[in-house]
């Protein structure tokens, strides 16, 4: 227990007296788990909204695969994606693996299914009656979606919370893809899995405290503008 | 309102676009800055390699990505020429790689020794014995639980070969379980279970305020663990960045390194963690 609160005490101490190390890491993580949300949004909702309205072979095949990757380990995907970033690997010629792109581009893996799972239900929870209306009312298809999309932005913003709060958790990939370099691709996660090798529990309660401050706060931002509009 | 949102949504987004363009200068570095220096995990949670990448990285210009693993990883990316210098501890597993073609210019750089850690109790009564295989030997004979890394780490290499020395088969024997883990995890898998385990004596040192275990067995010639740093072989790999590999290697050798490799730790632990080894002979 006493470590417990001398890790919260760290934590404070090392915020309040904008400790560079600290900050540099803590900016690190928030960005590479920004952008690959922000990517996977592009994606999921995309991928999402197409399997909920579109009707072909194999459909329900395509739905099971994307609910089982909204489960899929992150560090499976951070082995695959090793194997392909590998400078010998197909995508070696990128020279990405161990930079931070290869950290965004693994997480972005990850969230992308679990944007596209939640998009691919909530879009297609509207009723078809909805659809059709739109429709009748002269919009083109690109207008149905556009508005489909914005009817369904409630869930949406869930989704975005999950696939955000999916990454910015994830350890496994991002030690993998990222290897956990100082200064460079080091991130609250693999920050706290080596300072508890190191032995420095306090340090490392201190940043799991300010990982979870940090996505409590983004939260709270997300669930403010999604409630806001409820009492319409 | 509604109009709201989205423009807020958009705004947000396109300002998260516009700080990956500006923010990652590393999009722009040439390739031939990088060194990928893989190693183990002792190196850098001992604190040793923030000490020497920043100096080296200064001397010299090149950008290290120093990628903390076990030995035995840390050798087979070097084996796919995914790594462009090794500096790691598992003499049997370097001669082997680099007889077989993997690696040039194998230097010695430094040493600590291996120490048999356990519960202050010492239910299997080894402490104070001088013979390492001897004392895990009599652990197996009692019974008594001992942890192993089981992940072909040095310290798991340097492990399997006492137990061969012993004569003891361990695998699979229920007084016998492994972490696969690092070596500060293991050590702290080891003190919640009132275990036995082979550790190195920089990482226990480091840990040891929140272990609540003893140093039982020290001091045996098997124990001695020697780091050694491997260049990864050009001509097999076009790839690996030899000219900065080399410079790697001939940093950690050099005098000023070598001395501050023996200054490590003394002011934090009262000793050094790491004894400079480079120019000597050679036997392992």
């Amino acid at each position: 227990m006493e470590l417990i609160l001398e890790g919260i005490k760290k934590a404070i101490w090392l915020l309040v007296t904008f400790d560079p190390e600290v900050l540099g890491i803590t900016w690190l993580s928030l960005k590479v788990s920004g952008l690959a949300t922000f990517f996977s949004l592009f994606i999921g909702i995309s991928l999402g909204t197409v399997v909920a309205l579109a009707r072909f072979p194999g459909r329900r095949l395509v739905v099971s695969l994307i609910n089982t990757g909204m489960g899929v380990p992150p560090v499976v995907v951070g082995l695959f994606v090793t194997i392909f970033l590998w400078r010998n690997g197909p995508l070696g010629f990128f020279e990405l693996l161990y930079t931070p792109t290869a950290i965004i581009l693994a997480q972005a893996v990850i969230a992308t299914p679990i944007v596209a799972g939640i998009s691919l239900a909530s879009i297609q929870k509207l009723p078809e009656a909805l659809r059709l209306q739109i429709l009748a009312l002269g919009a083109t298809r690109v207008q149905m979606v556009w508005m489909l999309i914005r009817e369904a932005r409630l869930p949406l913003l869930a989704a975005v919370m999950a696939g955000f709060g999916g990454v910015i958790s994830e350890v496994g990939a991002s030690i993998m893809v990222g290897g956990n370099i100082k200064g460079y691709t080091r991130v609250l996660t693999t920050a706290t899995v080596m300072e508890t090798g190191k032995g420095n529990f306090d340090i490392a309660i201190a940043l799991g405290v300010i990982l979870l401050i940090f996505t409590f706060c983004i939260n709270a931002i997300l669930t403010g503008i999604q409630q806001r509009e409820r009492p319409r | 309102m509604k109009r709201n949102w989205t423009r807020i949504l958009v705004v947000a987004l396109v300002a998260m676009g516009l700080m990956t363009g500006l923010t990652f200068p590393a999009f722009a570095a040439p390739a031939q800055k990088n060194l990928i220096l893989a190693t183990t995990t002792s190196t850098q949670d001992s604190g040793l390699l923030d000490v020497l990448i920043p100096i080296f990285e200064k001397k010299t210009g090149y950008f290290v990505k120093t990628i903390a693993v076990g030995s035995g990883q840390a050798m087979a990316m070097g084996q796919k020429g995914e790594a462009d210098v090794l500096l790691v501890h598992s003499p049997a597993a370097e001669k082997k790689f680099i007889a077989d073609g993997f690696g040039i210019d194998r230097l010695i750089v430094m040493h600590n020794d291996f120490i048999i850690v356990g519960p202050p109790s010492d239910p299997a009564g080894v402490k104070g014995m001088k013979s390492a295989p001897e004392a895990v030997r009599q652990i197996a004979a009692k019974g008594a639980l001992f942890l192993s890394r089981g992940d072909n780490s040095g310290t798991h290499a340097k492990e399997k070969d006492l137990w061969k020395k012993a004569g003891v088969n361990p695998e699979g024997q229920k007084f016998y379980q492994q972490t696969g883990l690092g070596m500060g995890q293991t050590l702290n898998v080891a003190a919640e279970k009132k275990g036995y385990t082979l550790a190195d004596r920089g990482t226990y040192l480091s840990l040891k305020k929140n272990l609540g275990m003893d140093i039982l067995v020290e001091g045996d010639k098997t124990l001695l663990n020697i780091y050694h740093v491997i260049v990864v072989n050009p001509e097999k790999f076009p790839k690996v960045n030899a000219p900065a590999a080399r410079a790697y290697a001939d940093f950690v050798v050099s005098k000023d390194v070598q001395a501050l490799i023996g200054k490590f730790g003394v002011d934090k632990y009262g000793s050094p963690l790491f004894f400079p080894d480079a120019g000597k002979p050679d036997n392992d």
